[in-house]
């Protein structure tokens, strides 16, 4: 494309149904206490 | 900054177009896409309508060729058509996959008590409104209990040694985490542990005993030593700073040889130090790379309480923070933090922290609250260790809180990114479970701007 350059193409839709295994760390356990950063966790499984 | 979205038979398809660090950047909210734009295609995407033949607006026309504009136009067709634009939302059915999610987390409060006088603190100099108290090694052992027993399915589980400042009560600590440890082969559990401290009785023992066992350390400091000892004072109100930063220094440089490597230095600014940026920048001078300073959360009545009219210059901090952290060798701002391509699946997305399902917190006493933030709050607290979580019309609230059961969420460009924020500083600041901190959130979708805007310029520098 000559005018949109896609930076991330990830489909969330996609992490719908194989995601919730919950493996992944509570976001307020990790190094905010307050303000919730939820998209910042990375996927564990 | 721009927010265009299309409602249809209850499907929300939205994009957020913004310029930001010298790039035009374009998120599609439902799918997750980034792209980053020439001025030609972000300004068609302002009159750009789904279903329609796109009609050039005169202004256009006076910037751009009648040619050009097809051009661009071609190239949104061929992303809408692909997924990546205007994308469909289709997530409220998985909100049902969070409601009865087994408990993955405990903050343990192992003392109401602390060592440290700051002025900003929500647990009131340690007591969270009640009284002193220390967590007995009984009553931790019986929260240990309660976190496999009610953790069905899951085998990482987390505990957080909490207060006030822990290690107060540091032999609990020992005996609590030698107690989980104990159950991981019979129970086929993994026990994640990280303790939050102030510093102040750090020694040698201590360290050791922290980088052999502790998953994750999160050390208090504000930033530069004004700062940090403006706020954070000894109980003879003197310098915490002077007293802490040798060991932090010490801690962090030992467990880059350590098992575990997770380390963090979590300050907080305030209204009276809204030139941050300086403080995190302070704390990579230290020799500490992995920074995270959040804005205070207090009451409007607070002096140092962040205000509505602090915001433009909280939002200026942030971009020159953005500017500038490149140019600091390994320098990790935990806010600005972003994971595009392996981030959290939808579902975490969609449900936040979890705190009264997934996550509790558990006092002295051995009282079970949603998370460390409702501690003290009456009515919020959910039962006790002895009788497990008889509240259970509070859980079932908490557990139907989502960025669809929240009203200001649904329509906000950044609700893949926070979950619907913190339900504690939605009661604090609006009143309910299901409000908003308005302030909060204008914070957090800057920070989400500027993080996407480094991994677009990352990306543009390769």
């Amino acid at each position: 494309m000559k005018h949109i350059k896609t930076i991330s193409a990830k489909l969330l839709k996609t992490t719908a149904n194989s995601g919730g295994c919950g493996k992944c760390q509570a976001s307020c356990q990790s190094a905010c206490k307050t303000s919730v950063t939820v998209a910042n966790q990375s996927c564990e499984k | 900054m721009y927010t265009d979205a299309w409602k249809n038979e209850g499907i929300c398809k939205m994009i957020h177009k913004y310029r930001l660090g010298g790039y035009n950047i374009v998120m599609d909210v439902n799918s997750g896409a980034i792209h980053c734009v020439d001025d030609l295609a972000f300004d068609t995407l302002d009159g750009y309508t789904l279903g329609e033949a796109f009609s050039p607006p005169a202004e256009l026309l006076e910037r751009y060729t009648a040619a050009e504009i097809e051009e661009a136009v071609g190239e949104i067709g061929q992303l809408v058509r692909e997924g990546l634009l205007f994308s469909d939302e289709d997530y409220e059915w998985a909100t049902a996959a969070k409601g009865g999610a087994p408990l993955k987390a405990i903050c343990l409060h192992v003392a109401h008590d602390c060592n440290l006088r700051c002025g900003y603190c929500f647990a009131g100099e340690g007591e969270y409104k009640g009284a002193r108290a220390l967590m007995s090694a009984e009553t931790a052992r019986r929260a240990i209990d309660f976190l496999v027993e009610n953790s069905r399915g899951r085998r990482e589980l987390e505990v957080d040694f909490f207060g006030g400042e822990p290690l107060l009560n540091f032999d609990t600590v020992k005996q609590t985490v030698a107690y989980a440890r104990s159950l991981e082969e019979p129970y086929d559990k993994n026990f994640r542990f990280t303790i939050t401290t102030n510093g102040m009785m750090l020694n040698d023992e201590i360290e050791t005993y922290i980088n052999e066992e502790m998953y994750n350390v999160v050390l208090s400091l504000d930033g530069r030593k004004s700062v940090n000892d403006g706020m954070r004072k000894t109980l003879g109100g003197g310098s915490s700073y002077d007293a802490v930063v040798p060991k932090f220094q010490k801690l962090v440089k030992s467990r880059a040889e350590s098992k575990y490597r997770s380390v963090y230095l979590r300050g907080t600014f305030t209204h009276d130090n809204l030139d941050f940026a300086r403080d995190v920048i302070h704390m990579c001078d230290l020799g500490f790379r992995n920074v995270s300073v959040e804005p205070v959360v207090a009451e409007a009545s607070e002096s140092f309480a962040i205000r509505e009219e602090d915001l433009p210059r909280i939002f200026d901090e942030y971009e020159a923070l953005a500017g500038q952290l490149p140019e600091r060798d390994g320098l990790n701002f935990f806010h600005f933090n972003i994971d595009l391509s392996g981030g959290p699946c939808v579902i975490k997305r969609l449900t936040g922290c979890g705190a009264g399902t997934e996550y509790l917190a558990v006092t002295p006493e051995g009282h079970i609250y949603p998370c460390h933030q409702f501690v003290g709050r009456e009515p919020y607290m959910l039962g006790n260790l002895d009788e497990g979580v008889a509240n259970t019309q509070l859980r079932d609230r908490l557990g139907a809180l989502n960025v669809y059961t929240k009203p200001d969420c649904v329509d906000c460009w950044a609700k893949f990114h926070c979950g619907g924020g913190c339900a504690a500083n939605s009661l604090t600041f609006g009143g309910d479970l299901r409000a908003a901190y308005k302030i909060g959130c204008d914070m957090h979708r800057k920070r989400v701007e500027c993080a996407i805007m480094m991994k677009v310029a990352e990306e543009a520098a390769q």
